[in-house]
């Protein structure tokens, strides 16, 4: 790393493309976070134990396919996606109907503990179902772009990153249509303001907000199976840390706000491939987890959100 | 009923017939997929039958009846003769135990103390703490690091111990005791995860995963408690032969003395206007600010307190194992004291006990399903806010009252009833 200003260039480079990458996949589960919060103003804890399972079932569909002999690459991960997703969707309403529905109008602390226990419950159930091991994938989608070369020191962006980014600015650009075009969407922003008037007004807030843990839960599984593809190894912890930097992601950006999520996730990402480029590889969750306090202290309302204002 | 029964069965046939029905094993040679057809059956058809038993209980019930009330008035009632009880038998445990029995008992009564200590923020400042553990390794590595380093005693340093855990709860709570709740859940967890990676990475101090050993033993007034028959051990001085029971007697008493002085102080502290106005505060925050309380100033004195209370509690789990390493301070022990205070029923001395001894004491009878146990946490978690979200034992007796005592449920204090 020290011969030059050329390699430095080339390292930082690659340090922000994978920071990139990275980030897209926080930003795509961060969407379900804010998605949720923005609605019902609570943290989702089990979402990124969603995106976990959805990790795992889109390992266990490719599998099952290559074992089918479907060797076609992409046929089988139209499949595998639209597989995963669904039940991973099946996930995120049984979580909701079971877990918080019933606490709808109970005390502040009562749907948050809750969530902690589903997020206890899935990630443990999958520890004991699938075992505790790490389980992974060959490389699906090989090769890549040469950026640059600079005394041997290749920058690579790989088709998998590109493939990542773009499904998670497509999913971003869907996901807006669907909030601020259609009357779903409409349902959505009006449950968000005021879920009482909404209810008054006609809108079956109930199945809105079913409706916001399906399309959080299939997002988390499209995250998820990029994770898979990306890093092509997953356990059940996967969840836990993912999670938490989503949610800081969706602060960052400012709760309720779906470019907002996708650009703290960028954030973050950078910032935790930085960190391990340039400080150190084993602090890289205590960068990411202090930019969550410290946004938290200084700017609440993140960077596209708007201020909160309790009011009585 | 059937109907809705069946419906039930079949999300959960979709939800389990991949994670459950079929089990991913990674070989040399690639994955295998072996198929489990009886367990997924098995789960399927106890989701029906339980759904089943739900509806035909709910059915037998009309909807909206507060009929917990009798159960609250008649739980507190009994908590009033059990609670003595449980203190003598407590007191009484190492005459008839032996020494599993009394590891046992040790380990129940630390986590009694650390869902004491907890309860003091969840339950009565209500203050989401998701990681009460980082205090508990701090005071677990303070303790190790000057017994270790600087060769103090285990007496000496349980203050110490303390107060470092306090500082760091001020620390972590100066700033973020300003967030909403569930903000402030996160960055507990958050904080609770950086303090255990750090233990983990810096290994010149903490010993990195391989975490600190030969801890000292902690001694009854300079005599200690070990087989070299020296003229300060406690078997030489008082004559007796030297059997390692002796030393499980005084760690058993050990932490029940500071059990007991955790609950003592939170029961004081509840009758001081500054536990009332935690109680108020876990109510009605901007209520408490109506009526010039200093929020940050009392939600910091909660969190110090009970911080302190786990760094005490981790200075005796240093010196009880003599081993500490990163891996007892995760996230799962954060979850299991939290789901204690919560199914004990928040704020509830008795319940916490109640909630720990069933929980830890349960999960030591239950060894053979030690990989279903966080399961079960996570369940009766969930269940316990849909069924009684006030916890097990949720009658209060209000600390302050006009013209005559009287019991109320705590979920009627909520909506003003109180």
């Amino acid at each position: 790393m020290n011969n030059g200003a050329g390699v430095r260039v080339a390292y930082a480079l690659q340090q922000i493309i994978n920071g990139v990458t990275l980030g897209m996949i926080y930003g795509l589960i961060a969407v379900g976070y804010t998605m949720v919060y923005g609605i019902i103003g609570m943290i989702n804890f089990a979402h990124g134990d969603i995106f976990m399972i959805g990790a795992f079932l889109s390992l266990m569909g490719l599998t099952v396919l290559s074992a089918l002999g479907i060797t076609s690459v992409p046929l089988a991960l139209a499949i595998t996606l639209i597989a995963a997703c669904s039940i991973a969707a099946l996930y995120g309403w049984s979580v909701e109907r079971i877990a918080y529905r019933p606490l709808r109008g109970s005390f502040r602390m009562a749907p948050l503990i809750s969530a902690i226990g589903m997020s206890i419950v899935l990630q443990n159930f999958v520890q004991v179902s699938q075992g505790a091991r790490d389980l992974n994938l060959m490389p699906l989608i090989p090769g890549g772009l040469k950026v640059m070369e600079e005394d041997g020191f290749v920058v690579q962006l790989s088709w998998m990153q590109v493939a990542i980014t773009i499904t998670t600015l497509a999913m971003l650009g869907i996901f807006t249509w669907l909030v601020t075009k259609t009357p779903l969407g409409r349902s959505m922003r009006a449950c968000e303001q005021d879920l009482k008037m909404a209810t008054l007004l006609g809108i079956d807030t109930d199945r809105t907000i079913s409706l916001t843990f399906v399309i959080g839960a299939a997002l988390a599984t499209v995250a998820g199976m990029m994770f898979l593809l990306y890093y092509g190894s997953i356990n059940f912890y996967i969840g836990f840390s993912a999670g938490v930097k989503a949610f800081t992601a969706a602060v960052l950006g400012g709760v309720g706000s779906l470019p907002g999520a996708v650009l703290g996730g960028l954030a973050i990402g950078l910032i935790e491939s930085l960190w391990s480029g340039y400080a150190s590889v084993q602090y890289k969750n205590v960068a990411a987890f202090s930019v969550l306090v410290v946004v938290l202290i200084f700017m609440p309302s993140g960077l596209l959100g708007r201020a909160d204002i309790e009011k009585v | 009923m059937v109907r809705d029964a069946g419906l039930s069965a079949l999300v959960a046939l979709g939800l389990f017939s991949s994670m459950i029905g079929v089990r991913m094993t990674q070989g040399d040679d690639g994955m295998t997929l072996t198929g489990r057809g009886g367990a997924l059956a098995a789960v399927v058809a106890a989701v029906f039958v339980g759904r089943l038993i739900m509806l035909a209980w709910r059915a037998r019930r009309p909807a909206g009846t507060p009929s917990p009330k009798r159960v609250d008035a008649g739980l507190s009632r009994i908590g009033r003769y059990v609670a003595p009880v449980f203190l003598i038998a407590a007191i009484a445990l190492p005459l008839y135990g032996g020494r599993y029995f009394l590891d046992t008992g040790i380990l129940v009564l630390t986590y009694i103390m650390l869902g004491w200590g907890l309860s003091i923020v969840v339950g009565l400042a209500g203050l989401l703490d998701l990681g009460y553990v980082a205090f508990y390794a701090v005071g677990a590595y303070s303790y190790a690091l000057l017994s270790t380093t600087y060769h103090l005693g285990f007496w000496t340093t349980l203050p110490i111990a303390g107060v470092l855990a306090a500082i760091w709860g001020i620390i972590l709570g100066f700033p973020v005791l300003r967030l909403r709740g569930d903000y402030l859940a996160i960055v507990t967890l958050a904080f609770g995860e950086i303090i255990r990676v750090v233990l983990l990475n810096w290994t010149s101090l903490t010993g990195g995963p391989n975490g600190i050993t030969d801890i000292p033993r902690p001694t009854l007034f300079g005599l200690k408690f070990n087989a070299s028959g020296d003229a300060d051990t406690f078997a030489t001085y008082f004559g007796l032969d030297y059997s390692v029971t002796q030393r499980f007697v005084f760690l058993y008493y050990v932490i029940l003395g500071l059990a007991l002085l955790t609950n003592w102080v939170s029961l004081r502290l509840r009758r001081l206007p500054l536990g009332r106005a935690w109680e108020a505060l876990r109510e009605d925050e901007i209520a408490c600010r109506a009526l010039g309380i200093n929020v940050t100033i009392t939600k910091l004195t909660a969190f110090a307190i009970g911080a302190m209370f786990g760094g005490f509690a981790g200075a005796f789990f240093a010196t009880r194992q003599a081993f500490i390493s990163p891996e007892s301070f995760n996230f799962a022990e954060s979850a299991m004291v939290l789901a204690i205070v919560v199914l004990g029923g928040m704020g509830s001395q008795l319940g916490v006990a109640l909630a720990a001894l069933v929980m830890i004491g349960g999960s030591e009878l239950f060894r053979d399903f030690a990989e279903y146990r966080m399961l079960i946490f996570g369940i009766g978690l969930v269940v316990m806010m849909v069924v009684r979200p006030r916890g097990l034992v949720s009658g209060r007796t209000p600390s302050i009252f006009l013209g005559k005592r009287k019991d109320i449920a705590a979920d009627l204090v909520a909506q003003g009833r109180g």
